[in-house]
């Protein structure tokens, strides 16, 4: 892909690396989840036995042809209004020729001449959480509809090379950014973006170690103002992590080359990140001729204004405007809307308690999602979607705290009761928990009182100390009180009732 | 029975049904036909015999049980361009000669569930490229009419069993002219509906947007018993219309009995000069002109019309279908099927020996034409602008079809020629002149005999129709033929009996 545009912002100096501008675009190869292929009926599904999943069609038999899957369109458009794109409503389907075995035609069908999606962007936020935090608009040149090779298979037989054509035929997106970004961590930051996009709208499992979601970035050095440098292209990114140091251990072995006087080649470049270098694969001399022409086989498909507008309807609320929406009408922080919104899941699990305790608990209900089921789900290696907490569940609890049965602490103890299964699944799990172990709070004024004239009594040097000025004496005297309720009495009254009582 | 073959595939259907004859006494009398006298033709590569045998034993069961299907147990053959399950699939290559095909195409199955019985599948120069049988890996094929011409191509093995009684009917494909114009050479009826009418979905692609799957026969009714079942959308072909399919053999009864003295009247037939100018022989010349003349007799009117420069046409032609088929033939690689050469040292050796070794010198000509009009550099200039003529040749058809209903040509400026005879590869390319611009514009269009060289070969008429007007075509082909008897004549070979 070449690129045509350049993103002509102010230079932020301080990413500079030894005076060197970084400029980096990124192709990603997103696998659509259709349960067939692109252009056969074989399924898609992962990890099963070679050359199992795969039929004539995906052979390439002589005589077969392809028949576009016509869930992709759907899918396609969805990525495009995502990423506020021009919709690509005439579509062609075009060969690109070339011998590999995992290619079993002789040439993959792709979009080079009228692609789905065409120019778009996304919004996205550079070091995120951190003090140097900072967004960037990302330019997108576009996305096409394309089918997946097979795989060789190098270890399989001893001297020789296998083909697996599982996965030939397989659905993808290929989604081209404009060369905007100028580190590795605006680079990581557009990755994430567009991977939690195709997970929010549905399109894609996107999952890197599974080669569903793949990343080649192609890199380039040179002085702010200069014309734009040879790039390599770096492949066999698998995890943000590994993309984030093969980028600036590329960035490094560029400037190198051009401060000892060399020139960079262009060249494909593979990423080993055991020795955190990369090797060579193929240079531009090797380039193949692709000789890309129109598929005969597939006629141009014409989308309908109809089925983008249906499209659009279905659209769910994108993850940044759930954001600000979260901020300006449920008054969470810009911290808790972003960490609520980190996914879909999340998000409607978020909104699902609140159509049970009212929008005006959003904050508590963000509390306990951030702190405490957030906190377990992450110690178990779970996401929300395996969350053994429902959400009617959470909503019980929640419902306790807002009538003051239970008190912050006292909650805690329900929520690890209930997260451990106690109180059965139903939505009453809080109340049957509180029940149980008999957690309810203390809220009786004359009982609480009762309980603070004891400790008055019994504790005369604490409250002399109180009297002659010394305030911790007075959270000692607190802590003697719910010690002797046993952790019940709502320490708000406790409080009020102990200062009404010392005068 | 010794005369069953030359019996035409209405009366086949009803000398099964009355039982006159078996399915099995008339496959085995087609079997035995092929044994002793294909030698002389080489119109078959496989001879299904076995199969056959068993399927026309079912046929019969099946009717003796109430199965009223009219075709059940009628024979037929299969260009071996199309996949067979189960059966040798060459497309005529050496490429393929291991190559048994794990499924059928789409009008394989069609053409057996309406009960014909499949022979065997027949020669064809290799990858359907080739204008005259010469370039199969199988050998060339001999005319039925005189065993030392061409029978034509690419469906030479088609045309020359049909010819020589090994088969009533048998399917072909035309991507430039290759059943029109064997069907001129063998004295046949050739039928090449309209793009879209039949499946390709199992046909070996030579050109995707060119090739189309057709039917020959010794007239225009039997073309119209194989080409119905044949026709329809195929959800596996994307270039498939659904569209309804007419009963063509019904069509035609009706328009024989609502035909007066003179059927063709209000019927306007389009004659381009171009298709009758330099290079066109003169006996073929004056076969057409009679013709159209009885067409005239019979009701029609001649009038002139204009269609582009068949130059041009054939330059189109031979960049563009090169230019897919490049792209179609790069699946034979010798990885996963079909030929591999010896030992390979490295995958580059592996593609080279075994494309160079597994294809014959046309077709690697072609992939060589085509990939360079795909390259680099070249792609505009070639490519585009060819895509660009061909749609101008579309709009002169268009625009022809204004003033007429149907344009009539020969099919080939020649009769068959002597297979002796080397013609360099431009020379054959002009052969196909007045048959290409057909499968460039999309359009269905029907060859059929005209006459006789005073040497005894058959001439051909080509009529031209719009798109979807196939049963026009055989319409005006079948009523010609009640009023003539060139395609009642038989070849020396469907004469000599066994």
């Amino acid at each position: 892909m070449t690129f045509i545009a350049e993103n002509t912002g102010p230079i932020r100096k301080e990413l500079l690396v030894d005076g060197y501008e970084v400029v980096i675009g990124i192709e990603i190869h997103c696998q659509l989840n259709t349960d067939s292929k692109i252009f056969s009926s074989s399924p898609t599904d992962f990890g099963h036995e070679a050359n199992t999943q795969a039929n004539i069609v995906d052979l390439g038999l002589p005589g077969v042809l392809p028949v576009l899957n016509e869930g992709l369109i759907e899918r396609a458009l969805k990525f495009g209004l995502g990423v506020n794109a021009e919709l690509g409503l005439y579509n062609t389907f075009d060969r690109k020729n070339y011998f590999y075995p995992d290619l079993p035609k002789g040439y993959q069908i792709t979009q080079m001449a009228n692609p789905i999606v065409g120019k778009g962007y996304i919004d996205v936020v550079v070091n995120e959480g951190s003090k140097n935090e900072y967004s960037k608009r990302i330019g997108i040149t576009r996305g096409h509809l394309e089918e997946d090779a097979g795989k060789s298979v190098h270890d399989a037989v001893e001297g020789m090379t296998g083909v697996d054509l599982n996965r030939a035929g397989t659905p993808l997106i290929e989604i081209v950014s404009e060369p905007d970004m100028r580190s590795a961590s605006e680079a990581v930051a557009y990755i994430k973006a567009i991977h939690q996009l195709v997970t929010w709208i549905g399109i894609s499992d996107a999952i890197m170690a599974e080669g569903s979601f793949r990343c080649d970035c192609n890199v380039s050095v040179r002085k702010p103002g200069d014309e734009l440098g040879t790039r390599t292209e770096l492949k066999n990114l698998n995890s943000f992590r590994n993309i984030e140091r093969a980028i600036n251990s590329e960035i490094e072995r560029q400037i190198d080359v051009i401060e000892d006087g060399g020139k960079v080649i262009q060249a494909t470049l593979l990423y080993d990140p055991e020795t955190d270098k990369t090797r060579a694969m193929r240079t531009k001399e090797d380039a193949n001729d692709y000789r890309y022409f129109p598929d005969p086989d597939l006629l141009p498909v014409q989308i309908s204004q109809e089925t983008v507008d249906a499209v659009r309807a279905a659209m769910p609320e994108l993850p940044v405007e759930r954001r600000a929406r979260f901020e300006a009408e449920l008054g969470l922080s810009e911290y808790d809307a972003r960490i609520i919104t980190g996914s879909r899941e999340l998000a409607d699990y978020f909104e699902a308690v609140l159509a049970i305790i009212g929008t005006e608990h959003a904050k508590t209900a963000a509390n306990w999602m951030m702190g405490e089921l957030m906190g377990a789900l992450n110690k178990d290696e779970k996401t929300i979607n395996d969350t053994p907490i429902s959400i009617e569940q959470l909503a019980g609890l929640i419902k306790r705290i807002n009538d003051n049965t239970l008190s912050g602490k006292l909650a805690k103890q329900v929520f690890a009761a209930m997260y451990e299964g106690e109180g059965g699944d139903g939505a009453d799990a809080a109340d049957k928990i509180i029940e149980a172990k008999g957690l309810k709070q203390e809220t009786d004024t004359g009982a609480i009182k009762a309980m603070v004239e004891d400790v008055i009594a019994k504790n005369a040097t604490m409250v002399e100390e109180y009297k002659g000025g010394k305030e911790k004496a007075f959270n000692g005297l607190v802590g003697q009180v719910m010690k002797a309720s046993r952790g019940k009495a709502n320490p708000q009254q406790v409080n009020e009732i102990l200062k009404e009582l010392l005068g | 029975m010794s005369d069953l073959h030359t019996l035409s595939v209405a009366e086949l259907v009803d000398g099964l049904h009355n039982k006159n004859f078996s399915s099995a006494e008339l496959t085995e009398h087609y079997l035995r036909r092929i044994e002793k006298l294909d030698g002389k033709v080489n119109s078959f590569i496989t001879v299904d015999a076995d199969n056959a045998r068993a399927a026309a034993k079912l046929a019969d069961q099946q009717r003796a049980a109430g199965d009223t299907r009219a075709l059940l147990g009628v024979p037929m053959a299969h260009k071996d361009i199309f996949c067979t399950e189960g059966v040798l699939t060459t497309c005529g290559s050496k490429m393929l000669h291991n190559f048994v095909s794990p499924y059928d195409a789409t009008i394989v199955k069609n053409i057996r569930d309406a009960g014909f019985i499949n022979l065997g599948k027949l020669n064809m120069d290799e990858f359907a490229m080739g204008s005259d049988n010469k370039s199969s890996y199988y050998g060339a094929v001999h005319n039925p009419w005189d065993l030392d011409h061409v029978p034509g191509g690419s469906s030479g093995g088609s045309a020359a069993a049909t010819a020589a009684g090994f088969a009533p009917v048998t399917t072909g494909s035309d991507t430039g002219g290759s059943i029109r114009q064997p069907a001129s050479f063998c004295g046949l009826t050739g039928m090449k509906p309209t793009y879209g009418r039949v499946s390709r979905f199992g046909m070996i692609a030579y050109a995707s947007s060119l090739d189309q799957a057709g039917t020959l026969g010794r007239s225009a009714e039997d073309c119209a018993y194989l080409l119905h079942p044949m026709a329809g959308h195929d959800s596996r072909d994307a270039t498939s219309i659904d569209r309804a399919v007419p009963d063509y053999v019904q069509v035609l009864a009706d328009a024989k009995n609502n035909a007066g003295d003179k059927p063709f009247a209000g019927l306007k037939i389009g004659v381009a000069k171009e298709y009758f100018g330099e290079g066109l022989d003169s006996e073929v010349d004056t076969h057409v002109r009679a013709a159209l003349k009885k067409y005239e007799e019979l009701g029609a009117t001649i009038v002139e019309v204009n269609i582009t420069n068949p130059k041009v046409t054939l330059a189109t032609y031979y960049m563009l279908a090169p230019a897919e088929a490049s792209s179609n033939l790069s699946r034979f690689d010798g990885v996963r099927f079909g030929y591999r050469c010896e030992d390979p040292k490295n995958l580059t050796d592996l593609y080279t020996r075994s494309r160079s070794e597994g294809f014959g010198p046309e077709v690697q000509r072609r992939i060589l034409m085509g990939t360079y009009a795909l390259s680099a550099g070249y792609f505009d200039a070639y490519y585009t602008k060819a895509q660009k003529v061909r749609r101008v040749i579309l709009e002169d058809f268009e625009k022809a079809f204004k003033e007429c209903d149907l344009i009539a040509s020969p099919t080939a400026p020649t009769a068959a020629y002597k297979l002796g005879e080397t013609l360099d590869p431009v020379s054959m390319y002009l052969g196909d002149v007045y048959t290409i611009a057909v499968n460039l514009a999309g359009l269905p269009a029907i060859s059929m005999p005209a006459g006789f060289t005073e040497a005894g070969l058959p001439v051909g008429l080509q009529l031209i129709g719009n798109h979807w007007n196939d049963d026009k075509l055989l319409t005006t082909a079948h009523l010609y033929q009640q009023h003539t008897d060139h395609h009642t004549k038989l070849s020396a070979i469907a004469q000599e009996s066994i």
